[in-house]
């Protein structure tokens, strides 16, 4: 599965007072094994679950050109089995331990995961060692060929059959230039798809998927040792890598430079905006408030886009924002806007903007930022009662940061967060010169529209 | 470099469904409060006996609107002033209503839920539904229609049930209502369904977290232990008749880029004593991914990336459904797999290694599905709405161990029902009709999509 981007996504911390701040402190502790693999175990025993969550260090971003798609595609290919696993006995193995899996693709990392009862976690851990240490034995073509036609129908299921469904690989082709690794399409074009073959599958499993470019979190009800252990016995004769290649240049600009502006005419509905800023990468110093500033703009009901646009002046039906959290070159900030039926493109692009013009007019009050740091704090304190959202999230800052603990120290981040601070950010990065524009506009095909007749069917005759 | 021999697992940890209390006040309010001391994480949840299966005919959508209508102006605050009122405090008050009940709910830190359950009573016990933005939440839910309309899945959803449920039941029509149901709505009628609906007697207040029993319901009488009103002698429930012949419609989509696909006919009732058997047999049908319909289709053929069976689970029987998205070119191939599955799992015994591949799949995901405060005061409001037991989480997973290959079988021929099957396509009847023919549905309707 890729990623769904649809709301802002959850992160986890502590709430800030300094008793709860030592009840909420989540337990860390890492390791390392020889071959590289990177290791955080964090124990929560109040239910007999445990979760089991490997980050490798390639997305989309690592694909080569011509082959859109490949590292998604390939995930689906971790399923198919490895030296000792049948195709599609990981998922049968693990439900019928009585678990829950699945895997996903984003940008700049793939992600594995299982939740079991703390009983089963030895075959969890055997799953995934296995087919990180013996994936090409199971590999055949007949497999490949079938992956990629599940493959393409994820795609035309979740983008070309979906009203607005090609919108992140449209946004993400505006707004990172053509040579940047994050323009090209996730998901892949279908002909990129045709062309990945089986030399592809062993050349990237050899170069990405190995130990030293992955990390293991494992959290919930576990005895330390046992783990550590099991870990050790399953992965540890796994080899090293022999190294990936780097991405070419992630830098970025601060901002655009000048206004980025496209209009795709589609079978939708309603008229619907996005409207993208660049801003400072996830878990950087600048982060923090541009996360804050997207929920002042469009984290629920109370925000400034759904208060002013939905609520008052009932321009649209819907309004949200958030960042993608991009730990890499540029993150992105989108306003995430549709428009009511009487609303035109125009109207619903023109008002949008005047939004943005008059928070940076008038800037954000404290009370803005109190309310979306209030609101930022819950979901992360609740999301943090599941523990694959805890082993997650530990994977992420390994990955990303080398430090799990980094998951601690979210909730001081946010609240370090002023008016101030806000500001900054709005005057220097909300823009005319930042504002990448993705407009879209129902097509009038007169099909997929919905008919004017007051009642009943009507009836064709089969064609 | 990998171990070949396969890890067994060691002796599993007992699990106990997180343990609740009931208690009733004198007003007729009952309420269940479950302490999880995990995280500093409260959910307050009210179920109220209000569902849209109570929407008056013409006016469907009714008990959804009021719901939401709750959250928009009292007799103290305004609309606004209640919205600001719950994101200070870091939560949203969620108010919905499905088919069966509404539910109004809010989870937040333990150290804001006095506040919370002060403003949630207000809005249980005083709401003032002011006529503008009646006429807002209107114009959001027409605005909504026109998305699920355009959406091939909710297109496909939709026309699956005015298929399959005569015209004139409250089945046929969507839960939140249609376009001319919504219109149809004024200010007093919700004013009049709350009236009649939302009593102490009719509501459930659940409490799940970082709470005592005595604090929560100190809390819950403190703010709504004066709350007055008996419910209403309410209509007789309207019994949802199907279709029962077999049928097959293509609702016209030029162009798409896939077909919906959707079959099914009426299924039971969430109290059907045979519960267990047909969970556990769906499981295997088509409730796992490794279930027989998901590893046919996506497997074995690659023609979706999913394909799911479910019984929608409702006080009357709600629909059975079998739900995939394929090429379009195969839909008739597609169609005819799924065919040979349902007639498989009818014919003959299921091996007991694929038994237990559902039962231990339903018995050890059971403590995962209640890991968060939410999750449990869901289940807990199911209790409610469904007159379950409340034994009813402590015995399923022993209830799930208990189903033999024989009640498999027996739930099979029993509630799958060849003769009654109806299905809806989503697509373009350019690639799908003709091959569509071919199949033993003697009459393949084109329709074009339409909102009544």
């Amino acid at each position: 599965m890729v990623r769904k981007l649809r709301a802002a996504p959850r992160r986890v911390t502590l709430p800030k007072h300094p008793n709860q701040f030592i009840k909420m402190r989540i337990p860390i502790e890492t390791f390392s094994l020889d071959n590289g693999l990177f290791v955080t175990l964090s124990q929560d025993r109040t239910a007999p679950i445990v979760a089991v969550n490997l980050w490798y260090h390639v997305g989309s971003a690592n694909e080569r050109p011509g082959r859109t798609g490949f590292a998604h595609l390939f995930e689906h290919m971790l399923f198919q089995g490895s030296e000792h696993v049948g195709s599609n006995e990981h998922f049968e193995l693990i439900q019928r331990a009585g678990g829950t899996l699945n895997g996903s693709t984003w940008l700049e990392r793939t992600n594995y995961y299982e939740t079991v009862p703390s009983n089963q976690l030895g075959i969890a851990l055997w799953l995934e060692a296995d087919r990180m240490g013996a994936l090409l034995p199971a590999m055949t073509q007949a497999k490949l060929d079938m992956q990629r036609d599940v493959v393409k129908n994820e795609r035309r299921w979740s983008i070309d059959n979906q009203p607005y469904g090609t919108w992140f690989e449209r946004l993400s082709a505006l707004v990172f230039p053509e040579s940047h690794p994050f323009h090209h399409s996730l998901m892949g074009s279908m002909e990129d798809l045709s062309a990945a073959s089986l030399d592809d599958v062993k050349e990237f499993f050899r170069t990405y998927y190995t130990p030293d470019n992955a990390v293991l979190s494992i959290a919930g009800d576990f005895d330390q040792h046992d783990a550590r252990q099991q870990v050790e016995k399953y992965f540890g004769k796994i080899v090293r890598g022999d190294g990936k290649p780097q991405l070419t240049a992630m830098e970025l600009p601060r901002t655009f430079g000048k206004p980025v502006r496209a209009v795709v005419k589609d079978d939708v509905a309603l008229p619907r905006l996005y409207l993208a800023f660049r801003s400072p990468v996830f878990g950087s110093d600048g982060y923090y408030a541009a996360s804050v500033t997207s929920a002042i703009l469009g984290m629920r009901r109370g925000s400034r886009l759904h208060r002013s646009l939905v609520r008052e002046r009932q321009i649209a039906a819907d309004a949200s924002a958030f960042t993608f959290d991009l730990a890499k070159g540029s993150d992105i900030l989108v306003a995430d806007v549709t428009a009511r039926p009487e609303t035109s493109p125009q109207k619903l692009e023109d008002e949008v903007n005047r939004e943005i013009d008059k928070l940076m007019k008038e800037g954000a009050s404290q009370q803005e930022v109190d309310r979306a740091i209030a609101l930022i704090e819950t979901d992360m304190v609740t999301a943090m009662q599941s523990a694959s959202e805890r082993a997650d999230r530990l994977s992420m800052f390994a990955t990303f940061f080398g430090e799990p603990g980094k998951l601690n120290e979210q909730s001081e981040k946010y609240h370090a967060v002023t008016a101030h601070s806000v500001n900054d950010f709005v005057m220097s990065s909300l823009g005319p010169d930042n504002r990448a524009t993705l407009l879209f506009v129902p097509a009038d095909t007169g099909e997929g529209k919905v008919s004017e007749s007051a009642d009943g069917v009507t009836a064709t005759a089969a064609a | 470099m990998t171990t070949s021999a396969r890890p067994l697992p060691g002796p599993a940890r007992e699990y106990h469904f997180p343990s609740f209390v009931r208690h009733t006040l004198a007003n007729g309010l009952s309420i269940i409060v479950a302490p999880v001391e995990k995280l500093p994480v409260v959910t307050v949840l009210a179920v109220i006996d209000a569902g849209a299966t109570n929407d008056p005919h013409g006016l469907e959508g009714l008990a959804q609107l009021t719901a939401e209508a709750l959250r928009e102006g009292t007799a103290k605050y305004t609309g606004l002033e209640i919205l600001e009122g719950f994101e200070r405090i870091g939560s949203s008050l969620e108010a919905g209503a499905d088919w069966d009940s509404t539910i109004v709910s809010m989870t937040l830190l333990k150290e804001h839920v006095s506040k919370g359950q002060a403003l949630l009573a207000e809005l249980l016990t005083a709401p003032s539904f002011p006529e503008n933005e009646i006429e807002r939440l209107k114009a959001e839910r027409l605005a909504e229609r026109l998305q699920i309309l355009a959406e091939p899945r909710g297109l496909a959803d939709e026309s699956f049930s005015k298929f399959l449920y005569p015209e004139g039941t409250r089945y046929s029509e969507p839960m939140s209502g249609n376009s001319t149901s919504i219109s149809a709505i004024a200010r007093q009628d919700v004013a009049d369904f709350f009236a009649s609906r939302y009593t102490p007697d009719a509501t459930t207040l659940i409490i799940v977290g970082d709470v005592s029993v005595e604090e929560a319901v100190d809390l819950i009488e403190a703010t709504l232990g004066s709350w007055k009103g008996e419910k209403a002698a309410g209509p007789s429930v309207e019994r949802q008749a199907t279709r029962r012949a077999k049928g097959l419609e293509v609702i016209r989509k030029a162009d798409a880029a896939q077909a919906e696909l959707r079959l099914g006919h009426k299924g039971v009732s969430r109290s059907h004593p045979d519960y267990f058997s047909v969970v556990v047999m769906n499981a295997i049908l088509g409730g796992l991914f490794s279930s027989r319909i998901n590893l046919n289709l996506r497997e074995k053929h690659g023609y979706t990336y999913g394909a799911s069976s479910y019984y929608d689970w409702r006080c009357e029987p709600g629909p059975f459904v079998i739900a995939t998205a394929v090429q379009s070119e195969v839909v008739a191939d597609a169609l005819r797999e799924t065919l040979s599955e349902i007639d498989r799992i009818r014919s003959e015994k299921i091996p007991e290694d694929e038994l237990s591949l559902a039962t231990s799949y339903l018995e050890g995901v059971f403590p995962i599905r209640y890991e968060t405060t939410s999750a449990i005061a869901a289940a807990l409001a199911n209790l409610v709405v469904f007159s379950l037991p409340d034994s009813f989480y402590g015995e399923y997973r022993q209830n799930i161990r208990g189903v033999s290959t024989a009640d498999v079988l027996k739930a099979a021929q029993t509630y799958v029902i060849p003769e009654e099957l109806r299905v809806v396509i989503v697509g373009d009847p350019a690639i799908v009709v003709a091959p569509l023919k071919k199949l033993k549905f003697s009459d393949v309707s084109l329709q074009s999509p339409v909102e009544a």
